[in-house]
């Protein structure tokens, strides 16, 4: 009988252990199918004349997506040179200034949280303070929605980062009369450049394949244009418009923009764990 | 002493200070933006919260832009409806690949399974959508959903569910792409929570003679109880918030789903159909209402979580 009641027991356990390996075949699954859809068909319909030529009127087969990559290259920079230096200087406050003030903790805790409030939201946020009073779409209303999503990832990647170096190093710098700004800028952050990096490239990966934050803020745009004040094109958003679109060749051109979109962003993961490995530095 | 070392000090300690001033308004800034946002939403809505108040605006599943007649009910609940199915899927697998990273699969898997559920998180989420439109959509509604209508139909009240034209394009579909997305959030927190049971209590365990399993179910889960919970509400939060992956497999058809195979739409989905087109302010307060609403719920629901998940680790 005892025995019985053992062989249940493993079988019980052998039976669900199995289950979970099925769980993480599942996930995986996913992934590459996924993955290999989108190579599949975006490779597909990858082109020197998606890169280089404007699109065509709607129907008109041809065309390339040139508006939307510069517009996505140019709405993008301007997240980047908002979102990072701020990023970073908050970082800073919450990991050396503020480092003992309870206000820290809080503010920590709110970036956190911070990271996973809607994206669509913020574009709607961004609508409101900047597309309705400005009275029109514009490319700069996409860069600051944008930056508003990256700001909490940089923030935490810079608090974590700064927090690994030892505290030795800063009093070896204050012995020497240091004022603290100069123990920030010229023993701290050149300590951290590989980690400060990483936060920013995975950032960067996290921010460039929003869409929803852009639909109500840059909008979207036919014509190539360079010029930020006004709606502008995005890969993401071409992908939107694209896919819902009744051509058949918007939607590999679709395809083709979720390629290129979704191999950047692997790469800069990658790119990003490979930093972090080959650091000798304090990550 | 040398009076142009005091000059220099002097401006060691001006610079300081600004430095000081320039971080702490860099860092200030995040609840700014968080009370901000609430604040504005407040301030776009009032026309809508006026005009329509809570109970009838979140009660009424009217939404007519031409005779100026909003309601929320049917985003509200497409909302709630697709994140339940997005974690009632999603929770059980990612906690099934967090026991499989942290105690059945041999070393040398841990890492390339860790990386593969953290790339499930790095894809963006316009590309999931695509992907559920042009891909899995037709997958379901050639293969999958004739498949389950059949086995579930005979059966009475389950059967409900399982009822009408099968397009693919439905709460089944957005609800399977959602419970993809958010394994990575439960999976990494639970192996992180694991990770953190102190060895002890396990070998204990396995001293008394309890298989893997029981030590997982009577020692490991309970510890990690909370982590866990943070897990589970991290995802759901982000189920409720997810806007370009559900946007393209669920239709934005203003109706209460009658079975899981019927398209409705979502406060994500209805602001990114609607938002750019409503040329009435009435519709657009309607909307931002509706953003208000989606904001408080999920500022609670992740705000929460992320404090179960703060207070384990960093026990």
């Amino acid at each position: 009988m005892r025995e019985r009641v053992l062989k249940i027991r493993k079988l019980t356990s052998a039976v669900i252990l199995t289950i979970t390996a099925l769980c993480a075949l599942w996930g995986i699954f996913w992934l590459f199918f996924v993955i290999f859809d989108v190579i599949r068909n975006g490779i597909a319909s990858i082109n020197l004349s998606l890169f280089l030529e404007t699109p065509t009127p709607p129907g008109v087969p041809g065309g390339g997506l040139k508006h939307a990559f510069i517009g996505h290259f140019l709405i993008t920079l301007g997240a980047i040179s908002l979102g990072i230096p701020i990023g970073i200087l908050a970082g800073t406050f919450l990991a050396e200034y503020g480092r003992n003030y309870r206000i820290s903790k809080v503010i920590s805790y709110l970036a956190d949280t911070m990271i996973t409030v809607p994206a669509i939201l913020i574009g709607a946020f961004v609508y409101a303070i900047m597309v309705k009073p400005l009275g029109s779409f514009s490319g700069w209303s996409g860069s600051v929605a944008l930056a508003i999503i990256m700001l909490p990832v940089v923030i935490r990647a810079t608090e974590h980062m700064l927090k690994l170096v030892p505290w030795t190093m800063r009093e070896a710098a204050f012995a020497l009369g240091a004022p603290y700004y100069k123990v920030i800028l010229q023993v701290l952050y050149p300590a951290t450049r590989m980690g400060l990096l990483t936060g920013a490239i995975l950032a960067i990966a996290r921010e460039i394949g929003e869409a929803a934050p852009l639909l109500f803020t840059s909008f979207n745009n036919n014509f190539l244009s360079y010029d930020m004040s006004g709606p502008m094109a995005s890969l993401t958003v071409t992908i939107f418009v694209y896919a819902m679109g009744p051509y058949d060749y918007w939607h590999s051109q679709a395809w083709a923009a979720a390629f290129v979109i979704a191999m950047t962003i692997l790469i800069l993961n990658f790119i990003a764990r490979i930093i972090l490995k080959g650091g000798k530095h304090y990550y | 002493m040398n009076p142009r070392l005091g000059i220099r000090r002097k401006l060691d300690y001006l610079i300081d200070k600004f430095f000081f001033s320039i971080t702490f308004l860099a860092a200030v800034l995040v609840p700014l933006l968080l009370i901000g946002i609430l604040l504005v939403f407040i301030k776009e809505a009032s026309l809508a919260i006026q005009t329509f108040g809570f109970f009838s605006f979140i009660l009424s599943p009217k939404w007519d832009p031409v005779f100026e007649k909003f309601g929320g009910a049917v985003p509200l609940t497409g909302t709630i409806l697709v994140a339940s199915i997005a974690v009632t899927v999603g929770v059980p697998i990612a906690l099934g690949i967090a026991i499989f990273v942290s105690e059945v699969c041999p070393n040398f898997l841990k890492q390339p399974i860790r990386l593969a559920v953290d790339l499930l998180a790095a894809i963006p989420s316009i590309v999931y959508g695509l992907w559920g439109l042009f891909t899995l959509a037709p997958i379901h509604a050639k293969y999958i959903e004739p498949f389950l209508q059949k086995v579930f139909t005979p059966i009475p009240l389950v059967g409900k569910l399982f009822e009408g034209t099968l397009l693919g394009i439905d709460l089944f579909t957005a609800g399977i792409i959602l419970s993809i997305m958010i394994i990575p959030f439960t999976a990494s927190i639970t192996i992180e929570a694991f990770s953190l049971v102190p060895r002890v209590l396990k070998e204990s365990a396995y001293g008394m003679g309890a298989t893997k399993w029981e030590v997982i179910k009577d020692v490991m889960i309970p510890y990690c109880r909370i982590a866990i919970f943070g897990g589970m509400g991290l995802s759901l939060g982000r189920a409720l918030g997810e806007t370009m992956a559900v946007a393209f497999v669920l239709g934005n058809i203003n109706r209460f789903p009658e079975s899981l195979f019927s398209p409705t739409t979502t406060v994500t989905v209805k602001l990114a159909n609607e938002f750019t087109e409503a040329d009435k302010d009435i519709h657009l307060s309607a909307l931002f209402y509706l953003a208000l609403l989606l904001y408080v719920m999920s500022l609670f629901i992740i705000g929460l979580s992320k404090y179960l998940i703060l207070r384990v680790t960093q026990k």
